[in-house]
Formats: structure tokens, sequence, C-alpha cells
């Protein structure tokens, strides 16, 4: 076991425990944006940070890849790191204004505008998608291609991965390209699976329904019939 | 391909050493072919989205074929100011590509880097691996013209038995022809050899079938040399070895298509030239020759030796 302060309130936790969980564990509010129980910790959004330490060596990090340390003490709302979150939600509305979850973590944060320059990016390449389909879905069909402002998500080749089921699940994760599935922008969909009209999992092995995102499909009703 | 495999049966279990494998797709084709990534993920049993992404990640590997005459302009902070951007436009245009693009006849290829490490002269151009200095927009096309004019020297001689090949480097795909330096009349094909402690150069007659060649130092007889490319230092090594010595065997590409391999052992004069796009296609005798054509469709022709 090991004993930590987060906020002034003494802990004892399992190791192994990330600084997120303890928090939640506690109910003091952390926002997250990359993290999804049952997936494996990233911390490529960083709107999770806490400060720990204390004085000069104080410092910011993020609490859903954080383990528990003995004799850690860790504040989750302390001025700097309210100052940095919100610089990150500014930075996020920047690159992706259009996002329903952005929206209300900026409503939250009370922003209600950001000094940057305006981009309509569809992804903060928070790699949700990614690590769903390889975690969850067995699918590893999208992946991080690229590098440095060139870096994006997709398949190989940009075709439709054979290793794809077409189960919705990089979708119903992403928390900013709802309009990656509209089909009237195919180029930016993910799996193509909304554009492709036949139903998916009739040509594809079949899985049970915990593994498929798709609902309503045609597919299942044709298979209830 | 499996022979490729097969080398790196040492990389197999270690993930990491995916960008080995990769490396020596690079050197033996000059690129990424999409079938062979196929091959390597179904081989190695990774998944075919993380090779890509590695394939894509690292600036050395590409996934198009490239160009002969590769031109890297500098796009660093120093060349920058001073009008870098400009002059990628003027190539663009003048080349009618992109950066990044090659070409329809597959002469040029443009690139961008982003810092080659001499910025007091800059804006620098480097093609072939030739420095162009304090770069405007006005030497653009003298540039273009010196390159192609290079090549222009170099005619092949249609009617004759012996002829001669322009070869590049399966790594960087800079050409090996040093102009000013003739065997057999000709541009010699220009190495970079070491054996034992030795390191120097090593020029071979681009003459096929044509032995003749100069090195820095004398070689023995029966040593394994490694061969390296004078512009971009990389071993030039394939997969296969020498079918009569088991030596390594030392790709190049052919301009126009195709690959030559030579043996590494000194002494041992094994050529072998690849079938599909290479020299036999334009051979009177490829449907009547008699030498032995094993698997992979390579051709040892003798006809020349
Ligand atoms: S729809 Fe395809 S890409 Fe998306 S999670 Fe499912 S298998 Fe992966
Ligand atoms: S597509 Fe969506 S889930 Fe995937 S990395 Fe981008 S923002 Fe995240
Ligand atoms: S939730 Fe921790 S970095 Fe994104």
């Amino acid at each position: 076991m090991i004993t930590l302060q987060i906020n002034g309130l003494q802990v004892k936790v399992e190791k192994g425990t990330t600084l997120l969980e303890v928090a939640k564990f506690l109910g003091f509010p952390i926002p997250t944006l990359c993290h999804m129980e049952g997936l494996s910790p990233y911390g490529a959004c960083r709107l999770c940070v806490v400060e720990i330490g204390e004085r000069s060596n104080a410092k910011l990090v993020s609490s859903c890849t954080y383990l528990a340390e003995e004799g850690l003490k860790v504040r989750t709302a302390s001025a700097r790191v309210v100052k940095a979150r919100k610089m990150i939600i500014e930075l996020l509305l920047a690159s992706s204004p259009q996002s329903k979850t952005i929206q209300d973590l900026a409503a939250a944060y009370e922003i209600r505008q950001q000094r940057f320059k305006q981009e309509y990016e569809d992804c903060i390449l928070c790699g949700l998608c990614v690590r769903m389909c390889e975690e969850q879905m067995m699918a590893k069909a999208i992946g991080f291609r690229g590098r440095g402002e060139n870096r994006s998500i997709g398949t190989p080749f940009d075709v439709q991965a054979e290793a794809c089921r077409l189960c919705g699940g990089c979708m119903y994760v992403c928390p900013v390209c709802s309009l990656r599935c509209t089909y009237n922008e195919p180029e930016k969909a993910i799996c193509g699976a909304c554009t492709n009209l036949s139903p998916p999992c009739l040509d594809k092995e079949q899985f049970d329904d915990m593994m498929c995102y798709m609902d309503p499909c045609v597919a299942c009703e044709i298979t209830k019939d | 391909m499996e022979s490729t495999l097969k080398a790196d049966e040492k990389y197999r279990k270690n993930p990491d050493g995916i960008i080995s494998i990769l490396e020596n797709v690079q050197r033996k084709y000059g690129y990424l072919p999409k079938k062979v990534l196929e091959t390597v993920a179904n081989e190695t049993g990774s998944s075919l989205v993380d090779i890509y992404g590695i394939a894509t990640f690292y600036k050395y590997f590409s996934l198009k074929p490239r160009g002969e005459h590769l031109i890297s302009v500098c796009l660093g902070t120093a060349c920058h100011v001073r009008q870098a951007p400009l002059i990628v436009k003027e190539f663009e245009n003048q080349l009618k590509i992109r950066a990044g693009e090659t070409t329809v006849d597959k002469q040029f290829s443009l690139e961008t880097v982003n810092c080659l490490g001499a910025c007091a002269r800059g804006p620098i151009v480097v093609v072939d691996g030739h420095y162009f200095s304090n770069v405007n927009k006005a030497q653009v096309s003298q540039i273009l013209k010196k390159t192609r004019y290079g090549l222009d020297r170099i005619d092949i001689k249609k009617d004759e038995r012996i002829f001669p090949v322009k070869l590049r480097c399966t790594n960087c795909n800079h050409s090996l022809l040093d102009p000013n330096y003739l065997i057999d009349d000709y541009p010699s094909v220009r190495l970079t050899i070491s054996f034992g402690r030795k390191h120097g150069w090593l020029r071979l007659s681009s003459l096929w079938g044509s032995y003749n060649n100069e090195s820095e130092y004398d070689i023995p007889v029966d040593t394994i040399v490694n061969f390296f490319c004078p512009h971009c230092h990389d071993e030039l090594i394939g997969a296969s070895s020498c079918p009569s010595c088991n030596a390594p065997m030392i790709p190049m590409i052919i301009y126009g298509g195709g690959l030559v391999q030579i043996c590494s052992r000194r002494g041992c004069k094994n050529h072998m030239i690849d079938l599909i796009n290479g020299i036999c296609v334009n051979c009177e005798n490829r449907h009547t020759c008699s030498f032995i054509k094993p698997e992979g469709g390579v051709w040892y022709c003798e006809e020349y030796i």
C-alpha cells in the first residue's frame, strides 16, 4: 500500500494506481479527454494535469499516466493547474471548435474565447480511436501516420483496411470528430464504415453484440429476421 | 522478397527489428512498395498499420519510387529567412511538381529538408550530393540544366554488344557515375570500399561485360570487400549471395529499371542482372538464351563475359 496526500487528504492506495484514479475515488473532479476506462492510458491531451511536489520542486504531470508514489502531495485544482488547463482548452478550441465535448469543457471552465489562429481540424490526435480499435476491437485497422504537423489517423495507404470490421468503435469513442462519420465527406472518414452500404458484419467475421457500436445498423435488422 | 526476410531472420522476433527490415527493403527496391510491406506484415506478424506508421514517420523511407536525381532544398531557419521558400517554388514551377513528388519521366525528385548544417552559405540546394550555396531564383534553371547535362553526356550506344550501364545507389538513388574519371572511355562507376583496415575508392568500368577497374589500394584476390555509396555512405548490400562463391552480392539500380548485382569477392566475376526491367529486355537472345534462370527472375547473363 502507498500513502499519499491529495488536496490535503491522506489516502492509502494499491501500488500501480494512477493519480487520476485516486482523485476520482475521492471525488475530486479532473477533466479528461484522451482517457477512457478499458483503454491503456496515453497522456496525449494533457487536460488531466495536476500539480505534484512542493514549492520550487512543484511540477505539472498528467494524472492519467502518473502512478501514485509514497508521500506524494498532489493538488488537483491549484491556481497553476487551472491556468494550464484553461490554456489547453483554448488550444483545443483553436484546433477543433466544432466538437461538442470540447465546447462543454470550455463552458465548464468559463472560456468564451480563444486567442489563437482558428483552425478547423477534426482530429486532436488523442489516440482514443487507435486504442479502441486495437485493445477492445482486436482489429488494429487504424493507426497514427506521419509525424509533426502531418500526423494523422487512418488506415495504411488510405484504403479501407482489411482488418477493419466496421464495428464503429472508433467513431463511438472519438471526442471531436462526430463529423468524421458523415458520409458526405468520405475522405475524412476513418474506417469508411458509414460510406459502406453493404451491411458490415454479414461478410465479416461475426463477433458478439459487445463488439459492435453500429447502432442502429441495417445488418442487425437483416440478421434478426 | 522471401530472401530479404530470410536474411532478416534475426530481426523477426524483436518488434524494433521492423526498422531494419524496412531499411533493407528500401535498399533493395529504392522505396517501400505496398506489396512488400504487406508481406513484411504477414511474415513478421506485426500489423500493417504499425509498419505504415513507421514508414511514414521517418523521412528516410519513401513510399513512392524516387527519381534519378534528388534535389533537396533546405528550409531550415537560416535558409528560410533568405528566401528559400521562393527557391522551392521556382523548382516546383520549372519541374511542374510539388515538393515531395517525382517528375513523370522519373528524372527528378524534389524534397525539402530542415537543415543541412551549412547555414552561413544558405540558401542551400543539394543535387545528388553536390552542394549549391547562396542559391537565388535565377540559378534554379542553371542547376537543372547542369544536372541534365551531366546525364546527357553518358549516351547509351544501342547497337554494341558491350554498352555502358548507368547505375545509381539503391539507397539514396544518386548516380554512381563519375564523369570526371573515365575507364574504357566512359564515366566510371565510383564506389567506396573497405576491406581489412583499408578504406578507399574503387572505380569500375560502366561497360557491361568489362572488368576493368581501378582502386586506391590493391585488393588481394579472394578478399570479400564491403561496398559503400560515395554519396550517402550507406553500405550497398543486398539479400542474395553469389551463386558460385557465396559471397554477398552488391546491388545497384540501373537507370531505366532493373537491378545489377556484382559479387563482392575480388576475382569472382559473377554479375547478375534483373531480367524483368533490366538489360535482358532488349537482348535479342532473351527467348533462346539457355543460361540458368533461377527463381526470382534473375538471369546470369554470361553472354557478355
Ligand atoms: S470500425 Fe474498424 S477501424 Fe473503427 S474500431 Fe472498428 S475495426 Fe477499428
Ligand atoms: S480521430 Fe477522434 S478519437 Fe481518433 S485521435 Fe482523432 S480525435 Fe481522437
Ligand atoms: S486524459 Fe490524461 S492526458 Fe489526456
